[in-house]
């Protein structure tokens, strides 16, 4: 459990999950979790986020590998866990004729140490809809019901597989806001995302997940830090790529060209950027569309994407391309 | 928690939470509501009807002992299976199941605290039936009470336990209307409620024993009339039990707790 003074809350360790029709949603992973830290899993539908959350949640046994949540597996440890986890489910979970309050009361009924339901409503701002029915609820406002309920017991540990989906950008923040806080209370948070900005904002560490591996691990730095950063300008009238400097000067370690864009990948960003702005300032010509910037989690997570299209090029790689390009 | 020692919950704490949730649901589905309360208060008057022509004293039999374990059959079948089909698949389908399981009740709290307010309402209504039955059809009191009340409870369990069976295989809210059916058919034809078994053929008569509902009706009734011998009042226990054992092991093999995808 101590491992550099730190006791590791969730322990993973070659964890799989493989369902009734044969299908390896989740392929041997490990990672663990510190208390007091948020952890996100990131990656594409598909990517094996929930199906690992839900393992996690003691929802289901695992094929293969153990977790330990707390020091306890969470599938036949089930009453040493439960009391002290919180959990939000990717969607739904309430009976859409019960009301707002109704709904409250009744999970407060089957939690150890609940807070009153009317201020675990207000924690997230839903006092006001206590006699709504919850079919009548907004995708936001179920989302923050479901998170104050996972709240309700002030859970150690709190699994949130995809707590922002359907939330406007003011939702949004009031929830990394709040998890935040709990962070800074003591509660180790796990939760999943496909919003590469929620990530990088809110995880101390994280994990990318793609096609049930673990493609990449960190802290959003360290994950960021792996990538190159990236110098794009338009090659300016009547020169070419041989006209530059050579680029092992500049500290380029790649480049591509589309027709006169030019882009140059750097692990020494700021050498390569005052080269090339030397050398233009002594040619005398202007670099249109210059965009100079450090990776960020982005890039890594395309360059992930990249690379495992190379190595597979599946389908599902293309999609994630897709999704995250924009 | 502002110092005060938590609240820890306990199953019964757990189920009677969900229970109270549970009885709001129903008061607010109005189907299930027409279904569970008034079907069995009006189908026993028709049985009576027919029981009229039937050639009963022939068999040794009364109207009141063919119609009160029928009445009480009713209950079972509508306000307690019936319903719970279509409970138990709504909860699946609405991932109310799921989430509960993520909680601190055990899996068979969940399906026990949802049938709770189900199995209440059979019995409160099988007691009204058997009060109402005894004055209009001018019955002695029961001879036997502890085989009446060990038959309700055990049709009790056996209905909770076998619509969660059904539940298992029923995919949507939809079909919930349907799959409760083949089991209510055969139990209102081949268990005793519509006709007696003493009217049918010997054969036949023994294989109606081996259904599901068929010991429950023939406690029920017995504990009534006062005529059951010690190996019939064995026979129908045993069967019984034997029901509720598959339907539980059932529950626990096949029950699904969240949608197929």
């Amino acid at each position: 459990m101590q491992a550099n003074g730190h006791e590791h809350v969730i322990e993973v360790t070659g964890l799989r999950r493989v369902y009734g029709d044969g299908f390896e949603a989740v392929r041997g992973i490990d990672f663990s979790v510190r208390r007091g830290e948020i952890f996100a899993l990131l990656g594409t539908n598909g990517a094996g986020k929930t199906s690992t959350v839900e393992l996690l949640e003691g929802l289901a046994a695992p094929a293969g590998g153990r977790v330990r949540v707390l020091g306890h597996d969470p599938y036949t440890e089930r009453a040493a866990v439960r009391p002290r986890t919180g959990v939000m489910l990717q969607e739904g979970g309430f009976p859409s004729e019960l009301t707002v309050a109704e709904t409250a009361r009744m999970w407060a009924g089957c939690v150890t140490g609940a807070r009153p339901p009317r201020e675990a409503l207000a924690r997230v701002g839903l006092e006001k809809k206590a006699d709504v029915r919850v079919k009548q609820l907004s995708g936001g406002e179920r989302r923050r019901l479901d998170l104050a309920l996972a709240l309700l017991g002030d859970p150690e540990v709190l699994f949130l597989d995809e707590p922002t989906t359907g939330l406007d950008a003011e939702g949004r923040r009031d929830t990394w806001e709040l998890v935040s806080a709990l962070r800074d209370g003591g509660t180790t948070v796990l939760l999943t995302t496909h919003y590469l900005e929620e990530a990088e904002n809110l995880s101390d560490r994280l994990a990318i997940l793609h096609e049930g591996r673990i493609a990449a691990t960190g802290t959003p730095a360290e994950v960021t830090a792996a990538q190159p950063s990236r110098i794009t300008f338009e090659l300016p009238e009547g020169y070419f790529l041989g006209d530059l400097p050579p680029l092992d000067e500049l500290g380029v370690c790649g480049h591509g060209a589309d027709g006169r864009l030019v882009r140059l990948q750097t692990r020494e960003l700021q050498r390569a950027a005052t080269r090339l702005l030397v050398w233009a300032e002594t040619a005398g010509v202007e670099l249109r569309r210059l965009d100079v910037r450090s990776a960020s989690l982005e890039e890594a997570f395309l360059g992930i994407a990249k690379e495992a299209s190379a190595e597979t090029g599946t389908q599902r790689t293309k999609q994630m391309k897709q999704e995250y390009a924009a | 928690m502002s110092g005060t020692t938590p609240t820890v919950t306990t199953p019964m704490s757990r189920m009677a939470a969900l229970a109270r949730a549970e009885l709001t649901l129903f008061g607010r589905s109005k189907g299930t509501l027409v279904a569970a309360l008034f079907v069995p208060l009006v189908l026993p008057v028709s049985v009576a009807a027919t029981a009229e022509e039937m050639d009963l004293a022939g068999a040794g039999l009364t109207v009141g002992a063919v119609v009160l374990p029928a009445a009480i059959g009713f209950s079972l079948l509508f306000a307690v299976y019936s319903a719970l089909v279509g409970a138990f698949v709504a909860r699946r389908e609405e991932l109310v199941l799921k989430r509960l399981r993520t909680g601190e009740l055990r899996d068979a709290e969940i399906l026990a605290g949802s049938a709770l307010p189900a199995a209440a309402t059979g019995l409160a209504q099988s007691l009204l039936l058997a009060a109402g039955c005894m004055v209009l059809l001018d019955m002695a009191a029961p001879s036997a009470v502890h085989l009446a009340v060990l038959g309700l409870l055990l049709g009790l369990v056996m209905c909770t336990a076998l619509a969660a069976v059904t539940a298992s295989f029923t995919r949507t809210a939809e079909s919930a209307q349907v799959t409760p059916m083949p089991l209510m058919l055969v139990s209102m034809m081949g268990s005793g409620m519509m006709f007696p078994l003493e009217l049918f053929p010997d054969r036949l008569a023994s294989f109606c024993e081996l259904l599901p509902l068929t010991p429950v009706m023939t406690l029920i009734r017995g504990g009534f009339t006062g005529g059951l011998s010690a190996s019939e009042t064995l026979t129908a226990l045993v069967t019984a039990v034997a029901w509720t054992a598959f339907a539980v092991f059932a529950v626990r093999r096949w029950f699904r707790w969240e949608p197929r995808h």
